[in-house]
């Protein structure tokens, strides 16, 4: 797409998709085409949509998502031994590069990964020679011809298997996975380690990050968020809660406890207070889809590194800069703790990341221009261009502005994805899913 | 002033710059506005990291940074004075133990909690380990790393307790055996009675005084403080600007150490010595 997606505010709204089930979404994820888009819940379920592509030389196309494929990856636990639950919900899906018919996604919770085949089936065999149609064996001696069973059509049926699953290697809780650019390996990160997996063997990992003291009195920092790099195999990058972001090369030593690059902004001194270091804890860190940059999402904004720079991000985003003379409240309902997600769209010329009352940011890098939209029933209707909203900090408050105080912080947009090709995004508000694409005039 | 007993609302506007905002590392000043802010966020702080009694194991990233903030308030209170009153109150007050739980879990050393471990009965799957700790308080602070904070539950460096876990992870599950032993049981910690946790709480002074008896001579001592004083709420949200003659003014004046220093690794030492020295006045032993 030539033209910018901001350039003619024309997001609009094509399909609302809302669970029934009270089940919050806790990730979405679309494959490397965009064809298929997956989301994770609190309930361990894993729902994925498929884009239905109308055609496309109409003046104007839409596409819509359809449910393709619901299964339930991953069930609670019970840990006896520390009465403890291990909870079922789905922290990250991760799809694998298509190899073959089948599609592969990985998915997570605090401590199984799991790798699941999403295979369709539309045809079945009919003819056979021992059976009969509904099963039953015949007899043997009442058959006096031999016939080839033959594939007959029949409704489409998607069905996801299990094929490895990825256990007892976490002591803490998952928080992200990332599918190496070999197609072989991958890695899965918790508070204070990563491992490395061959997506074959299941009973061996290797430890290629630790972080975690001897002494645990002394634990401080822990991991945020890793990822691979999407060109180089051997390199990867992990954020802390201190702000940090380190680059790891695997070439360099089985244990990548000394990183290759530290990125850290220095704090400003004039903004110090007792919660800089919360709000400078990054909550997710992706490489940009060229391998030239990362983004990372702390509290309050989004920052740009180009991976040839550490000591500074080349670009600043504030995402909700009026919060901060909010941050004591923050803390106390524990919002200052919400892990914000972002992403970056095909041509990594614009930014998206989730605010509060249902809002999500949107930031064109090269124009520097941002706006801001709600992902909401009310104000969503099909066809509707989706139009900016604005926070009044503070002073009097314009007409159609909303103002600080009246923001619902229970209303938060966690996790946005960007569809790898097309201007498309999915939205995820508490419990609905929202799709809006580009509207071409 | 605020009136005891009474929870304090913490509220945004007006007073927010002073918390949220912008506080050099110069001195700060301490107005008692900003000292009861300080002090508020320290609670609120305690207590979340304290919540953790539920039924899936609290997010470790939340745990480290609320601990972090405590330190970093810690060390400003210790540096302005402040830590040094308040750990002399809480060392004073006379309240059972059960009363103190968010103070217990604070004062209580690494060390006791390892005492308290028992080896766990079953072979388990390699996930089982250190973050049970996590359910509790968790955070040692590391600000004076040369106190024992065995000897000393009560001095500051060793305010904030329990390690976030003490036990060796592992990765393969061939290696789980001998990681077990070594394993804590913070369930069995919790399922310890009173009497246990008062003896972390106030260490060697439990072991010299266990339980004392109501003592009529203590009773009129005290008798002109009130004991909703002693109430977690009023203990934990700080002290008053001005207040009526409490345990700690005893404490000043039965001292031969007058004022109370900024506390030191030696200091700390030498003020338990000193407790144990008054409440063998006071008791008469």
């Amino acid at each position: 797409y030539p033209i910018s997606i901001i350039n003619k505010i024309n997001v609009c709204h094509s399909e609302v998709l809302s669970f029934v089930t009270a089940d919050i979404i806790s990730t979405v994820e679309f494959n490397h085409t965009g064809e298929l888009l997956a989301t994770g819940d609190k309930g361990g379920r894993v729902v994925i949509f498929q884009q239905e592509i109308e055609n496309k030389n109409l003046p104007q196309f839409r596409s819509e998502y359809n449910v393709y494929s619901t299964f339930q990856s991953h069930e609670p636990e019970f840990d006896y031994l520390k009465s403890l639950e291990i909870e079922e919900k789905i922290n990250k899906i991760r799809w694998l590069p298509q190899k073959n018919a089948a599609q592969f996604l990985l998915s997570t919770n605090d401590k199984t990964i799991k790798l699941w085949k999403i295979s369709e089936r539309d045809k079945r065999p009919e003819g056979y020679n021992l059976k009969e149609e509904d099963g039953r064996y015949k007899d043997p001696n009442s058959i006096t011809a031999l016939r080839v069973p033959v594939l007959i059509p029949m409704d489409l049926m998607v069905e996801a298997s299990p094929r490895r699953v990825f256990s007892n290697a976490h002591t803490y809780h998952i928080n992200s996975i990332s599918v190496n650019s070999d197609n072989e390996t991958y890695l899965s990160a918790d508070d204070l380690r990563i491992n490395l997996w061959n997506l074959e063997i299941t009973d061996r990992s290797f430890n290629i990050v630790d972080i975690k003291p001897t002494n645990m009195e002394e634990l401080t920092e822990v991991i945020t968020a890793a990822e691979f790099h999407p060109l180089h195999c051997n390199t990867l990058v992990y954020s802390s809660s201190k702000g940090t972001i380190r680059l790891c090369d695997m070439r360099e030593s089985a244990l990548c406890d000394k990183h290759s690059k530290l990125f850290e902004e220095p704090e400003d001194p004039s903004n110090r207070s007792f919660f800089s270091e919360i709000i400078s804890s990054i909550s997710d860190v992706k490489f940009s889809h060229n391998g030239r940059y990362m983004m990372t999402r702390d509290y309050l904004s989004v920052k740009v590194w180009d991976l040839n720079m550490e000591n500074r991000p080349v670009e600043t985003y504030q995402v909700h800069e009026y919060l901060r003379s909010k941050l004591c409240s923050l803390y106390e309902n524990d919002c200052i703790f919400d892990k914000f997600e972002c992403c970056w769209n095909g041509n990594d010329s614009v930014v998206m990341t989730g605010s509060y009352n249902n809002f999500f940011r949107m930031f064109e890098r090269s124009q520097r221009r941002d706006v801001t939209l709600e992902a909401s029933r009310e104000n969503s209707k099909p066809l509707q261009v989706l139009k900016p909203r604005k926070v009044c900090a503070g002073g009097k408050r314009k007409k159609d502005e909303i103002s600080v105080d009246s923001l619902d912080f229970n209303k938060k947009i966690l996790h946005t994805a960007w569809h790898p090709q097309e201007n498309i995004i999915a939205v995820a508000t508490t419990n609905n899913l929202y799709i809006f694409q580009d509207k071409v005039n | 002033m605020f009136a005891k007993g009474t929870k304090r609302k913490f509220s945004d506007p007006g007073e927010e710059p002073a918390l949220g905002a912008e506080l050099g590392p110069v001195v700060r000043p301490l107005s008692s506005t900003y000292s009861l802010q300080r002090q508020s966020l320290l609670d609120m702080s305690l207590i979340k990291l304290q919540l953790c009694h539920m039924l899936v194991e609290p997010n470790l990233c939340r745990s480290v940074l609320i601990a972090n903030t405590v330190r970093q308030i810690q060390e400003e209170m210790t540096q302005d004075g402040t830590w040094q009153i308040m750990t002399q109150a809480l060392a004073a007050a006379q309240c059972p133990a059960d009363r103190l739980v968010a103070t217990e879990v604070l004062c209580r050393p690494s060390e006791a909690l390892a005492a308290a471990q028992s080896p766990k009965p079953l072979p388990a799957g390699p996930e089982e380990e250190e973050e049970e700790e996590e359910e509790e308080v968790v955070v040692a602070a590391a600000m004076e790393e040369d106190v024992d904070s065995e000897a000393n539950p009560l001095s500051s460096s060793s305010f904030l307790p329990a390690p976030f876990g003490a036990e060796p992870g592992w990765e393969d599950e061939e290696d789980d055996s001998e990681d077990e032993d070594s394993e804590e049981c913070p369930s069995d910690a919790e399922d310890v009675p009173d009497s246990r946790r008062g003896d972390q709480v106030f260490g060697t002074f439990e072991i010299k005084h266990p339980a004392p008896p109501p003592d009529p001579a203590l009773e009129e001592l005290f008798s002109d403080v009130d004991p909703s004083y002693y109430d977690l709420d009023t203990v934990l949200t700080g002290m008053q600007s001005t207040p009526k003659m409490g345990p700690y003014d005893l404490l000043d004046s039965l001292s031969p150490h007058a004022a109370p220093a900024l506390s030191t690794g030696t200091s700390c030492r030498s003020d338990l010595n000193e407790l144990d020295h008054i409440m063998e006045i006071i008791v008469g032993s």
